[in-house]
């Protein structure tokens, strides 16, 4: 089984937001990163799973600049095998996708994880891309997957409800909650991480469809307003005359 | 002309896809152009009704291999019709379907994709910009289309669905079908409510509540106020409750008109799924909860004493009005 994880790293939840003066660009400066917990959690814990049940090797792969490498070399700690970088530094998921596919296409994996999405940019894009790039079935949202030989049966979340749907290998597929649990690196795996093989890729090129204009910072909302909490009729009628919600 | 693709699980088309076509009619406005919607299977027998949301077409690929989906298989004939009738602008809904369509479509037909969208765009010259909510709600960008194909996915709830049309009558589409890889074997729906992702009132609760027991209150206020139920991370993760009810950065990211958190702190995490929310009512009986400084209207009280009263003044409005 050769598998495929599709790291990213965003921002820690609890970072202060900012951006260069011309608005353009996130200003990274000072930020804390963390691996996608999709990502993390997810995805990469149920390819090693598979990994340690059918053996076989799952490799790592981010595109993204050096300075990613803490988060690649945790992967490898969780238990990946291998790693890669594409060295760039992504303005979008159609680059980054683009990347991903240039990359995949002459390795022949049997299966390619990705997060569900990222949790800064939430676009959820960069998996199907990837899958139609390589001509692959696409499965977003799993919550549960299981391989029988050649097949594999995943629960995948939809609105209101799962679907489980049935579909051969190669796959593609993104990872949500349910899928696996989070695991915590050992010291045993965050020192065999550091020999673990790191290969780093120059990028492909690629003409981007869609260009950032600017980031603003949103209004700040107005505050909150106190209700008498002996008065929830007065709740009510706020809700209904003033912001109009019921 | 902009495409919308109105999704229509077992025939019946879905909230969303009403409010990508009142989004889609609004873009098609603006660029000066007619507003087509299309519609995937056999079944779907009421298509027609998308007439009344702005649609001025609306088309129906009728095969039957169509009834269940297969991502890959609804991009190859969505980008079929696209070329058929020389689409410039293609909607799709921010939903469990859309996202695993949307960026199939942006690579198979080499348009630019913006994913989530909650405002309409701007037409400038050959681009369009559109701005999304990034950061967990703590920024917006803006970004330009550059492509002269252009794709935007609607985030769910960001726009009301505006039914003012007649229905039109529903023309076929003859596009090839190609054999699907992968087959449903079952869908397991959760009974009654309004999924998350599309409820426009949710009442949510926290480890506030003490014990599972407790749910009957919350239960209460979101049957008098017809809203879905959610809860915080710790709560799914005791299994107090079910996880598909789990809200935030590693549950659902939802966006309802009314959003009632009862008895959870507002962890920066919690707000990440809830932030994007019209109105958010707190119910804590800490002041100081970080929740009180993302909500618009706030108790501080016991959540047992407050709870139950909130929903008697539902009871009594509902009765008067
Ligand atoms: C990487 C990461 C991802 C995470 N993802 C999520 C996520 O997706 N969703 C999520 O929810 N959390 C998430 N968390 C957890 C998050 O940080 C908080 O721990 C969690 O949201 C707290 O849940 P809570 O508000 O229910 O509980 P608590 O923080 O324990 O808050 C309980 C609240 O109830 C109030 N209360 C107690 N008794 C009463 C009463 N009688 N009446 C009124 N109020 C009362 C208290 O004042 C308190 O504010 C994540 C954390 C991490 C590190
Ligand atoms: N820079 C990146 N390098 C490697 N994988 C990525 C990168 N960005 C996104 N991904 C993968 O694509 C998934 C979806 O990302 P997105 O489409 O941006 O929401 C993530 O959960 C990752 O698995």
């Amino acid at each position: 089984m050769k598998i495929l994880v599709c790291i990213s790293q965003t921002p820690d939840t609890t970072a202060k937001i900012s951006f260069t003066a011309d608005g353009t660009e996130f200003n990274s400066a000072g930020v804390q990163f963390i691996m996608n917990p999709y990502d993390e959690w997810y995805a990469l814990v149920r390819a090693c799973e598979l990994k340690e049940t059918l053996g076989g090797t799952v490799v790592a792969l981010n595109v993204g600049p050096a300075a990613n490498e803490t988060t690649i070399r945790k992967a490898l700690a969780i238990g990946a095998d291998e790693a890669v970088r594409i060295d760039a530094n992504p303005k979008s998921a159609a680059f980054t996708a683009k990347q991903i596919a240039e990359y995949a296409r002459s390795e022949n994996f049997d299966l390619i994880f990705f997060g569900k999405e990222t949790i800064d940019y939430n676009g959820s894009e960069v998996g199907a891309m990837v899958a139609e790039y390589l001509g692959m079935p696409y499965i977003s949202y799993a919550s549960k997957f299981d391989l029988n030989g050649n097949v594999a049966t995943v629960e995948r979340d939809i609105e209101g409800g799962v679907e489980v749907v049935e579909v051969g290998l190669p796959l593609a597929l993104s990872a949500a909650k349910g899928v696996a649990e989070q695991r915590i690196p050992n010291m045993r795996g965050i020192m065999m991480a550091r020999t673990k093989p790191l290969k780093v890729l120059p990028p492909a090129a690629f003409d981007e469809p869609v260009k950032t204009i600017r980031f603003t910072l949103p209004p700040a909302k107005a505050g909150v307003k106190l209700v008498d909490p002996e008065n929830m009729d007065e709740l009510v009628r706020l809700l209904h005359e003033e912001a109009k919600v019921i | 002309m902009v495409l919308v693709y109105a999704e229509s699980p077992n025939g019946q088309l879905k909230k969303s896809a009403f409010e990508a076509v009142t989004y889609g009619k609004k873009v098609a406005a603006s660029l000066g152009v007619p507003c087509a919607a299309v519609v995937l299977g056999t079944n779907a027998t009421n298509a027609g009704e998308l007439g009344r949301y702005g649609a001025d077409r609306v088309l129906n690929i009728g095969e039957a291999g169509l009834n269940q989906l297969d991502n890959q298989v609804a991009t190859a004939v969505l980008a079929a019709a696209a070329e058929q009738l020389k689409a410039t602008v293609l909607i799709l809904s921010h939903s469990s379907t859309g996202k695993s369509v949307a960026g199939r479509l942006a690579v198979r037909l080499n348009a630019g994709l913006v994913s989530g969208v909650n405002s309409l765009p701007e037409v400038s010259g050959q681009e369009l910009r559109v701005k999304k909510s990034v950061f967990s709600g703590k920024a917006v960008v803006e970004y330009a289309i550059t492509s002269p194909v252009k794709i935007l996915s609607l985030m769910g709830n960001a726009v009301r669905a505006e039914n003012a049309g007649a229905p039109v009558s529903v023309e076929s589409l003859s596009v090839a079908v190609p054999a699907g890889r992968i087959r449903v074997t079952s869908v397991k729906t959760i009974e009654g409510r309004v999924p998350l992702p599309e409820a426009e009132v949710v009442v949510s609760a926290g480890r506030g509540m003490k014990d599972p027991s407790n749910w009957g209150i919350v239960e209460e206020l979101a049957e008098t106020i017809g809203a879905t139920t959610a809860c915080s991370r710790p709560v799914a993760d005791s299994h107090w409750r079910p996880h598909h009810e789990h809200v935030g950065q590693t549950g659902i990211a939802i966006r309802p008109n009314l959003y009632i958190a009862i008895g959870i702190s507002g962890a920066i995490q919690h707000l990440a799924g809830v932030n994007n929310s019209k109105v958010i009512v707190v119910i804590n009986k800490d002041a100081e909860a970080p929740f009180f400084k993302a909500a618009d209207y706030g108790v501080v009280g016991d959540l047992f004493e407050v709870v139950p009263r909130l929903t008697e003044a539902f009871r009594r409005f509902k009765a008067a009005n």
